[in-house]
């Protein structure tokens, strides 16, 4: 290092030593006189006083409360109805259900669940099912798939990655939808029907698309072989997930919504964030103006009960609920919005006392003085 | 090339290695050996002249370069955690990306050293093949080679003007007598010149210098790197041995000057020239904030196995808990679990590289780049340039600006640090009568007017000066200096245009840089003072005074006309420069110096030729020097002696009637002007018989002629030959204080700083010069210790202790305590550290105001400086001038060394270089304030960023069965911390403004309330506040995310986003004074966040699995809630406690200082 400042005080004072006396013009090291240089930049120096510290709290205040009060009151427009259909109770009309269970059992059982609507529904309605207690969010789990799998890749889906051991392979062939997630995917499946007073049993059509994003619909989940028409021959070669039931490419009959682009499967595999969680199943579309999507009156819930919760003592819950701009139902940030804006402005009227009397103190002490 | 087998040449190696390590060196001339193969060479086990300071070389610097960086135990710990990621029980998502931060850094370092090592290389290579002249026997000329051809027992001729290539022994210059005059800025920075005197009588020199003639072996010390010593002799063949020291020895990198040409026998070469070994690594000091910091960089790692703690035994709890095999328990891949207690193990490892962004990763580097941009703006603050030496302040040290504002502390030197160091002659004392010089600044001009004072009858003065090393004394066709135009007559104005350019450096650089007297160092120089009272036999024109100088004459060949008006001198030291001009002044002018003669032209006219027969030289021990001169017209032998009163007195003849009152007066008006502030000298005179000194002078030759102790025997002969002095008088020079220096101590000691001042000077003078700049006031109680023995130095200590203690316990004294100050000196300050009183010594000092060490030595001063840093576990600050503060400003936390008046090797030591004591004020008030609480609020923001962010992956886990799983994207984690977080608080560092430098300057008390910034406190209290927000940044999105179908990735984007939020607010807050640049950053840093996020998520598809990013940004932007979700919980996270701190802090700032302080800036 001193090496390198002796050798270059040769190369600076080069003046000194090669033009010998007098010889060389010295370059003047002052440094600019520049704001930036000299530190004297023009600064805006916040300083928090009462002047500055109490308007900034009534703002607060007066801007918080309103949107409290507006999420409040959206949020309490938006009707839900949740029904708890576990079956852990010997009276739950799913308890013989979830008692003989087994991944692998072929035969079906459903269970018939009668509820209440006490208020109609007017607007579309989405049902969702929940789980709750499910940590889809577990470390190994959610690394659990092959997302160029998804993404149609010929090569991933015959050679699942590594992540997604133990269930990548089956009997030696690939799985597809290969991993954990996909493996334990929701299928239980719901039906609704309206009980007309008059005694007949209305079916109320669910919508089955559109409950995906619609960028994983179309760009991240692709079917392989994305020209193939026939699913089954894209699927060659690859096995079924341990649990399913039915192999990928017989998840639906309509062609857009079969295979890696089935939207129950798309929103199954976007793992979510909490434990207690719901995921979309199904939308019912608002038909007119006149009747109310959901009519107040008696239904029905027929659930082909095949999802097993025990083993991590979960619940299983079947939501309808209408939407506003703000998704579904939360009064937390309704209420949060108000209880900041309150205290904000409490404490600026505090203040304010404060300041009033002890500024009115100071002041008089300077008079004195 | 014959072949030589493996086993010679391993013999031959040893041999070199053995010749290498030997005490002496035995070199002869290469010339008999030209063209002969290297294995032939004589002096082939010596190294050539090509130097190499790179550290690297090309092909290994990969290897080399990790090997250095890895020494950084910071580095190892990370890239330890990187490894770890590849240890697939930890599940790491994407164990490559973990290595990408480490590698950025380590890149980054890499680049950076090899920059400098390229610089390094660059310069070496213009080194190496920088010309010279080496002697060719096939030529019979000096041919042109590179500076990387010389080897050891070449010739190498240098012309005037140009760097020596390598240590020469000189043998030959062009001038007459033997001499050649060399510059050694280059190395230590003084520009005074200094004389070599060549080996004579080993080559034939007449007329030419013939190298092949040289047939001596030369017998040369180990390379060794004090540059001024040198021993060494050449034995010719018969035998006949001639010494040589360090005056024959010309050093590689000085430049010749004055001196035609000059050629010298190589004796050391490439890295064993003194001047390469003088080249020692860079000194690494460690600031006080850094070693507080790697203790807070413990706890934060403390913390992170606490939380790794938690989340393991979470972890354990949870899988303990789970009723049977849920789906989301996903097995290895032999589809085997495995159990709680090794998962909760495996677990602990996965929280580590979960949570390392714990440990700030990139600490180090900003840190670095903020001190990079704290000197930028300290070496280009306009008021600490000088206008006259055009220097700016010098930054040595990179790493320790910060510790300019926790100074407590400050040992100052005396001389040339506080004062001035332009020496003025004002008063002298003449066989016990005293007379005074005119009070006028300059004493040439105001001598002239003397010549007319009647005093002037009575003053047959003649200083006699006596150099050892040389004066320079330039005989000016025509003044070019305004100083010497001053009195000048004006029909020398014509002639002023055929002043050579040389001349007029020398004569500027004398103005400017006078050498200061080094009564206390080493190597110095005699000044005799003799008075020739009218009664001496010699009667009135004979003037047994004498000048030795030497004469140089700017060109060689000139017959210079001397006009005595003309002259200039230089001098090494401003002491003896003031008398010879005063001598001047009085018509006793210097004319002329060469080594073996003095010319003293006489007020009638006259001039005197004295013979200069030897020159004592100054050392320490002796504090004195002496010359030897044969008187002109009586033919005596004189021996003329100058030095410090106390060595002079006690060598004075058996006093007895006129003699001791001369004595005692003259030592009544030393103590007189050591009162009024003067530093003072003795002279005094000895005849020696002609027996006497043919005798001695034997003994002195032998001596100089010793290789083994050669110094302890020259002293030993100058001790022998200065007994039973006359003493001739005393003179007092004025030194006056620098601009500012009051003040600046004021300022200082407001601070709360305490200033000691360490001199050579005694205590008189010390004490005057304290009471010049205000370090001791009127009022003050001076404590004065001096004392003989260590009984006296305890019961003085104990005493005054008591003393000191009943007045700071007495109620009464409140507050009409005089300040206590101490005035020691240096032969009590030596008992008073030893080891059994040097606990009371300090308690004592910790009592005192101010105090004075007057007459310590250079380790004396570094002592002092040890031991109060050591007991009192202060900071230190020691600044000084002179090469008798190198010791010092290297024992104190941070040296400063003042560059101008003394050379350059207390600025080569030192850690900052200032050119005026007054800049001190600034630098320390406004730039150590500055510096210390930008980087300790830049610290602290920077664990309470990471503690805060890695803190909400913490939260997560108690929602994901502690697992590990990120809810944020691996990406974009370390983007946060890369990009869009790491500019604001690196400018934070470099710009921000607490107090403005006006109120800085005005109000010196900040200074001392700006240092306890940084401590446990402040630094557990932000750690609490990053808890605070992370809980608020994690909770209450979670609330409002619950029971709804948000997954794992789009629940960590508005975290993400408001921790950023959260961040950058939190230090807008912090931020005192907005400008530009802050406002670009800032809103930069937020404009980048939502740039490269989107751009992230917009493209990356299924690039970075498992992680899911790809079009959640534009999602969460489309919908309300997550604006909504983001204001709230970044208001109620900064509403928290650093809103109602901050307003404290402000109210406190005003309610104490000055509001209309405040509002006027």
């Amino acid at each position: 290092m001193i090496g390198a400042m002796m050798a270059s005080s040769y190369n600076e004072d080069g003046h000194i030593t090669v033009s010998g006396p007098g010889g060389g013009t010295l370059r003047s090291k002052k440094p600019e006189n520049t704001a930036f240089k000299q530190q004297r930049l023009p600064a805006w120096q916040p300083i928090l006083t009462a002047g500055t510290v109490l308007p900034a709290f009534f703002i607060i205040g007066l801007i918080f409360i309103p949107i409290g009060i507006g999420l409040y009151v959206t949020s309490n427009n938006i009707k839900e109805f949740e029904i708890d259909y576990t079956g852990e109770d010997v009276s739950s009309p799913c308890f013989n259900c979830s008692q003989s269970f087994s991944w692998n059992s072929t035969r079906p059982c459903t269970c018939v669940i009668p509820f209440y609507l006490e208020q109609p529904y007017e607007s579309s309605v989405f049902m969702y099912y929940g789980l709750s207690n499910f940590y889809q969010n577990h470390r190994r789990y959610v690394k659990s798939r092959d997302d160029s799998q998804l993404n149609g890749d010929m090569e991933s889906l015959l050679k699942p990655s590594k992540e997604c051991e133990p269930y990548a392979m089956n009997e030696n062939k690939p799985i597809a939808p290969c991993g954990a997630i996909a493996n334990s995917m929701f299928n239980d499946t719901f039906e609704l029907f309206y009980n007309d007073p008059n005694g007949t049993k209305v079916q109320i059509p669910l919508s089955n698309t559109g409950i995906a994003w619609w960028t994983d619909k179309h760009v991240k989940f692709r079917n392989p072989g994305l020209n193939n028409p026939n699913l089954t021959a894209a699927f060659q070669g690859t096995t079924k997930p341990v649990n399913w039931r039915r192999p990928v490419y017989e998840l639906d009959s309509a062609p857009d919504n079969n295979g890696f682009i089935n939207e129950d499967f798309i929103v199954w595999m976007r793992t979510a964030a909490l434990p207690t969680f719901r995921k979309l199943y199904r939308i019912i579309n608002k038909t007119s103006n006149m009747v109310p999507t959901l009519p107040r009156g008696n239904y029905t819930l027929e659930v082909v009960y095949n999802y097993p919760v025990r083993s991590f003592d979960g619940r299983k819950r079947m939501i309808l609920s209408t939407i506003s701009w703000m998704g579904g139902k939360n009064p937390f940030l309704g209420i949060a919005y108000i209880t900041v804006g309150s205290v904000c402005f409490f404490l600026g009227v505090v203040l304010l006392i404060i300041h009033h009397k002890c500024g009115n103190r100071s002041n008089s002490a300077d008079i004195s003085n | 090339m014959t072949w030589r087998s493996p086993l010679a040449l391993l013999r031959d190696a040893l041999r070199g290695q053995r010749a290498r390590e030997k005490e002496l060196r035995n070199l002869v001339s290469n010339l008999p050996y030209e063209g002969l193969e290297k294995g032939k060479q004589p002096n082939r086990h010596f190294p050539g002249n090509a130097i190499k300071t790179t550290k690297y070389t090309l092909l290994l610097f990969i290897p080399m370069n990790l090997f250095e960086q890895f020494h950084r135990l910071a580095n190892i710990y990370f890239v330890g955690l990187a490894i770890l990621n590849f240890v697939p029980v930890v599940n790491a998502f994407q164990p490559e990306v973990a290595l990408i931060p480490i590698c950025i850094i380590m890149a980054l370092t890499a680049l950076k050293d090899a920059w400098e090592d390229f610089r390094r290389y660059q310069s070496d290579r213009k080194l190496n093949n920088t010309p010279c002249l080496i002697y060719s026997r096939k030529e019979k000329q000096f041919m042109e080679r590179r500076w990387k051809d010389v080897r050891v027992g070449d010739f190498v001729k240098v012309f005037c003007n140009e760097i020596v290539p390598a240590d020469l022994l000189l043998l030959h210059t062009s001038d007459p007598n033997g001499v050649c005059h060399i510059e050694t800025a280059n190395l230590d920075g003084e520009t005074n010149l200094k004389q070599r005197r060549a080996m004579s009588g080993l080559c034939i020199s007449d007329p030419e210098f013939k190298p092949e003639s040289f047939d001596s072996l030369v017998v040369c010390e180990r390379p060794n790197n004090n540059l001024n010593h040198f021993k060494c002799y050449a034995e010719k063949p018969d035998k006949e041995k001639v010494g040589a020291g360090i005056e024959s020895l010309l050093l590689r990198g000085c430049t010749v000057r004055n001196t035609d040409t000059a050629v010298g026998f190589v004796v050391y070469a490439g890295h064993e020239t003194k001047s390469m070994l003088n080249n020692n690594g860079p000194r690494y000091k460690r600031s006080k904030l850094e070693r507080k910091l790697n203790i807070d960089v413990i706890f934060c790692v403390i913390l992170l196995f606490a939380m790794c703690l938690v989340g393991s035994l979470g972890h354990f709890v949870w899988l303990q808990k789970q009723p049977g095999v849920p789906p989301y328990l996903v097995a290895d891949s032999n589809g085997h679990l495995d159990s709680p207690g090794l998962s909760a193990f495996y677990m602990f490892f996965t929280m580590i590289i979960l949570l390392q962004v714990l440990i700030p990763i990139s600490l180090y580097v900003s840190i670095e780049l903020v001190k990079i941009g704290q000197i930028f703006f300290i070496a280009n603050d306009i008021d600490l340039y000088d206008e006259e030496t055009d220097s700016r302040v010098q930054c040595k040290a990179l790493n320790i600006t910060e510790d300019l504002g926790q100074i407590e502390y400050i040992f100052s030197d005396k001389t040339g640090t506080l004062t001035e160091n332009k020496m003025v002659f004002r008063r002298c004392s003449i066989m016990g009568t005293e007379y005074a010089h005119k009070e006028n600044g300059n004493p040439l001009h105001c001598a002239i007017l003397f010549k007319q004072n009647e005093l002037m009858q009575h003053l047959s003065l003649l200083f006699i000066v006596i150099l050892h090393v040389f004066i320079y004394m330039h005989i000016q066709p025509a003044p070019v200096a305004v100083l010497i135009l001053d009195y000048n007559p004006p029909d020398t104005l014509p002639n002023l245009a055929k002043m050579s350019g040389s001349l007029r450096r020398f004569i500027t650089s004398w103005q400017r840089k006078p050498k200061r007297n080094r009564i206390f160092s080493e190597d110095s120089v005699i000044e005799e003072d003799h008075f020739n009272p009218p009664v001496k036999t010699e009667g009135s024109g004979a003037i047994s005074g004498l000048q030795t100088c030497s004469l140089h004459a700017p060109s060689q060949d000139g017959k210079p006309a001397t006009t005595s008006d003309n002259l200039s001198y230089e001098a090494e030291s401003p002491d003896e420069a003031a008398l010879v001009y005063a001598a001047k002044a009085y018509g006793f002018t210097l004319m002329g110096r060469t080594p073996n003669s003095v010319t003293v032209s006489l007020p009638s006219g006259k001039e005197l030729v004295f013979e200069v027969l030897d020159t004592l030289a100054f050392d320490s021990v002796r504090k004195r020097m002496s010359i030897l001169v044969r008187h002109p017209i009586t033919k005596e032998y004189v021996l003329y002696s100058k030095g410090a009163d106390y060595a002079i007195m006690e060598l004075l003849e058996h006093l007895c009637g006129k003699q001791k009152s001369i004595a005692a007066d003259t030592q009544r008006h030393l103590d007189c002007y050591a009162r009024e502030g003067l530093r003072t000298l003795c002279f005094t005179k000895k005849v020696v018989s002609e027996k006497e000194y043919e005798s001695w002078s034997v003994n002195r030759q032998r001596a100089l002629a010793a290789m083994e102790n050669r110094e302890e025997l020259t002293m030993d002969t100058a001790v022998q030959l200065e007994t039973n002095l006359s003493l001739l008088g005393a003179t007092g020079i004025e030194d006056r204080l620098q601009e500012g220096v009051p003040d600046t101590i004021v300022a200082l000691r407001e601070a709360g700083i305490q200033v000691w001042v360490l001199t050579g000077d005694k205590p008189e003078t010390a004490v005057n010069i304290g009471y010049a700049c205000r370090l001791l006031e009127e009022e003050d109680l001076v404590i004065n210790m001096s004392c003989k023995n260590t009984l006296a130095c305890t019961s003085i200590l104990d005493c005054a202790l008591e003393e000191v203690r009943r007045y700071s316990n007495d109620p009464r004294n409140v507050d009409t305590t005089p300040d206590i100050s101490l005035v020691i000196d240096g032969r009590t300050l030596t008992m008073a550290l030893s080891s059994d009183l040097q606990e009371r010594f300090v308690d004592l000092a910790k009592h005192c105001r101010t105090v004075l060490c007057c007459r310590v030595t250079p380790l004396q001063k570094s002592r002092v400086v040890k031991v109060v840093r050591e007991k009192l576990k202060v900071m230190t600050l020691a600044i000084g001038d002179g090469a008798n503060d190198v010791n010092m400003i290297q024992a104190a936390d941070i040296g400063i060394g003042i560059s101008g008046q003394e050379g350059m090797q207390a600025v080569m030591a030192s850690d900052f270089a200032i050119s005026h004591f007054k800049h001190l004020k600034k630098l320390l008030l406004v730039h150590g304030h500055w510096c210390y609480t930008r980087l300790a609020n830049m610290i602290i923001y920077f664990f309470y960023k990471n503690v805060a962010y890695v803190n909400l992956l913490f939260w997560y886990q108690f929602f994901c069965g502690f697992s590990g799983t990120a809810m944020i994207d691996y990406w974009l984690m370390i983007f946060f911390n890369l990009f869009f977080t790491s500019v604001p608080p690196i400018m934070f560092g470099i710009m921000d403004k607490d107090i403005s430098a006006e109120m800085l300057l005005g109000v010196p008390e900040l200074y001392r309330m700006g240092q306890g910034e940084y401590n446990f406190k402040t630094f557990w209290i932000s750690m609490l506040d990053a808890f605070y927000q992370s809980l608020v940044c994690f909770f209450i999105p979670y609330i409002a995310y619950r029971d709804s179908d948000i997954d794992v990735f789009t629940f960590g984007t508005p975290l993400n986003t408001i921790s950023l939020f959260t961040i950058l607010l939190h230090l807008s807050i912090e931020i005192k004074a907005w400008t530009v640049v802050h406002w670009v950053i800032i809103l930069g840093s937020v404009a980048i966040f939502f740039i490269v996020t989107l751009a992230y998520s917009g493209t990356c598809i299924t690039c970075n699995p498992p992680s899911n990013p790809y079009w959640i940004l534009q999602t969460q932007m489309a919908d309300p809630m997550f604006y909504l979700i983001c204001v709230i919980t970044t208001v109620v996270a900064l509403l928290g406690p650093r809103m109602t701190e901050g307003t404290k802090k402000q109210q406190h700032l005003r309610k104490n200082h000055f509001t209309p302080g405040i509002k006027s800036n």
